[in-house]
């Protein structure tokens, strides 16, 4: 990479004008993120005074109204949301890849990376007004009411799953072909092959990939606020109701005030802390560890 | 690839052969299920009055008009914003900053962050700093300025790939002519970084129009026409989740959004992977 910088011999006082302009541009881009950090603190220092951040934890239920601010019932909708659609989304992404790389003729392989494409295109809006049409009252043929804990883990796996998929699919690209070589030469059959040698080849590539649907199953608002009922509990089946951070944060901003508007940001901190936790992560894996 | 890997009979290799034509079949048949089901109820109600008239009876009757402009104008904000500062960090990253540079790696991580930040915190943030804190109160300047800090990290991303895709001979050509930085930045390096930037464009404004959480709080839901950029205006993602969540009876005008909405993302992808496959393997020499 030869980039202007090393370009000594210029003397032209545009070019020093312009590196100052483009540095201005770069400072307000990287300082976006600070500035959302600070605007959320800032909006939720009230709630810390006034609750303090062990009744988030303590507090009898979620009722703002009379002064109640547990947020509990809410993490463990976001976290059994999460989980579960990780849980399938990542087998299946794994196996689509798979699929595209070493069982599909070539065009169709062509055909189904397309289809791919395309569902990680869909917004999530329409993702949730399908959920809410179609598959909220099949689940609730099955065992009412309908708008459930699974009805939120599908959802988002349709929604999560291209993420997964697409990054596994660069991953299995990556794999050096002289491996693949190396295994058909020692006569090993198709399956063996992608588990003893691709799988770990493509180790890091595909763990990104975990982490990357993961921060997108623990963001998503409007489909899982659409199809998962929305009731604070703890779920104790997969039928029941429940509501995630996000969700509640979208449902209860319109009126919030004071206090209560406080604690919405300090949810909105939550996530902010749980993605950062997982931005290092992915900073973690990918840092050398390629083909490990 | 696939002609040098075995094809073994055990039990294991067809357990496995099984696992992943059903997981692929399984993905398609989810999606036409999906895609069929929008078509199929959409496409009875889309027509031009639909697109052109104001919506009536709390969007259960009449059209999205108002909507299309409110989520153009929008768009129109979010674009003017994050261009320009998009593509100045993007060409600072790409050719102004060396690889082990300090300021660099911390942009990069930054914006790395940036892009998982899910949309409903960009939604609060909006709407403290925005709304509240700038004074722009509910309006299509707050949720495009929001929309526009959610759409730079993938703008700068795809942009700094363009440039990074320009051969190193043209600065060294440019260099070796005596050009200044800036005109080998404005004749050279930016007609070629042309594809990387239309990518970025092109995925930044799916981005946006899918775009429903950071809006909530920030445009607002008035579904009247817009009188100015100060005015409230709802988009057309917010029309389909308010129509399908609050409104009882709104189904199938929620349909047909839906597959406008659909069809309006699925061309700019059509969009993106094309200058993807065609424009960014070509090299622009002229003589």
């Amino acid at each position: 990479m030869t980039s202007s910088r090393s370009n000594i011999l210029s003397r032209w006082s545009t070019d020093k004008v312009l590196c100052q302009l483009l540095r201005g541009t770069a400072v307000i881009a990287g300082a976006i993120v600070m500035l959302i950090v600070v605007f959320l603190i800032m909006e939720a220092l009230p709630a810390f005074y006034h609750i303090g951040l062990l009744r988030f934890f303590t507090d009898p239920s979620w009722h703002p109204a009379e002064g109640f601010y547990n947020l509990t019932p809410m993490l463990w909708g976001t976290l059994f949301a999460m989980t579960g659609s990780v849980l399938i989304a990542t087998p299946l992404g794994i196996f689509s890849a798979v699929f595209c790389h070493y069982y599909a003729p070539r065009g169709l392989a062509r055909l189904y990376r397309r289809l791919i494409e395309l569902l990680a295109g869909i917004p999530s809006v329409v993702y949730g007004f399908w959920g809410l049409v179609v598959l909220v009252p099949l689940i609730a043929e099955m065992e009412p009411p309908g708008p459930s804990l699974l009805a939120g883990i599908l959802i988002l796996t349709i929604m999560i799953f291209p993420t997964i998929a697409l990054m596994a699919d660069a991953s299995l690209a990556n794999v050096p072909q002289q491996y693949l070589r190396g295994a058909a030469a020692l006569g090993l059959p198709r399956w063996a092959t992608i588990r003893g040698i691709v799988f770990p080849a493509a180790k890091s590539g595909l763990f990104t990939g975990v982490i990357l649907e993961t921060g997108r199953a623990i963001g998503e608002t409007m489909a899982i606020l659409m199809v998962s009922g929305n009731v604070v509990q703890t779920p104790s089946s997969l039928f029941d109701p429940i509501r995630t951070l996000t969700a509640n944060i979208a449902l209860e901003m319109a009126y919030a005030l004071g206090d209560h508007r406080a604690a919405l940001f300090v949810s909105g901190l939550v996530l902010m802390a749980m993605i950062m936790g997982l931005a290092l992560a992915a900073e973690w894996i990918s840092r050398g560890r390629i083909y490990g | 690839m696939v002609e040098t890997l075995n094809r073994s009979q055990t039990p294991r290799e067809w357990l496995a052969f099984a696992l992943v034509w059903g997981a692929a079949a399984l993905v398609t048949a989810t999606f036409c299920w999906l895609l069929g089901d929008i078509v199929w109820h959409g496409l009875g109600h889309v027509s031009w009055t639909f697109l052109t008239a104001p919506p009536e009876n709390a969007g259960r009757r009449g059209g999205i008009g108002p909507i299309l402009v409110s989520t153009s104008l929008i768009l129109g904000v979010c674009l003017t914003v994050s261009l320009p500062i998009g593509i100045g960090t993007a060409v600072f990253l790409a050719e102004f900053t060396s690889d082990q540079s300090q300021f660099g790696r911390m942009t990069r991580r930054s914006l790395d962050i940036l892009a998982g930040v899910p949309s409903i915190v960009f939604g609060l943030f909006g709407n403290a700093f925005f709304c509240k804190t700038l004074g722009l109160g509910f309006s299509i300047l707050s949720g495009g300025l929001t929309l526009a800090c959610m759409v730079l990290p993938i703008l700068i991303r795809s942009t700094e790939e363009g440039f990074r895709a320009v051969p190193a001979s043209y600065r060294l050509s440019a260099a070796a002519l005596g050009l200044s930085r800036t005109t080998t930045l404005v004749h050279l390096l930016l007609p070629a970084a042309v594809p990387g930037l239309l990518v970025g464009l092109v995925l930044g404004v799916g981005r946006a129009i899918a775009e429903t959480a950071a809006l909530i709080f920030t445009s607002g839901y008035v579904d009247r026409m817009p009188e100015s950029l100060l005015d409230s205006g709802r988009a057309l993602s917010i029309h389909i989740f308010d129509l399908s969540m609050n409104v009882s009876g709104g189904d199938a005008n929620a349909y047909a959004s839906s597959l406008v909405l659909v069809i309006l993302l699925l061309a700019i992808n059509g969009i993106a992977s094309a200058v993807t496959t065609y424009g960014l393997h070509r090299k622009i020499v002229r003589v």
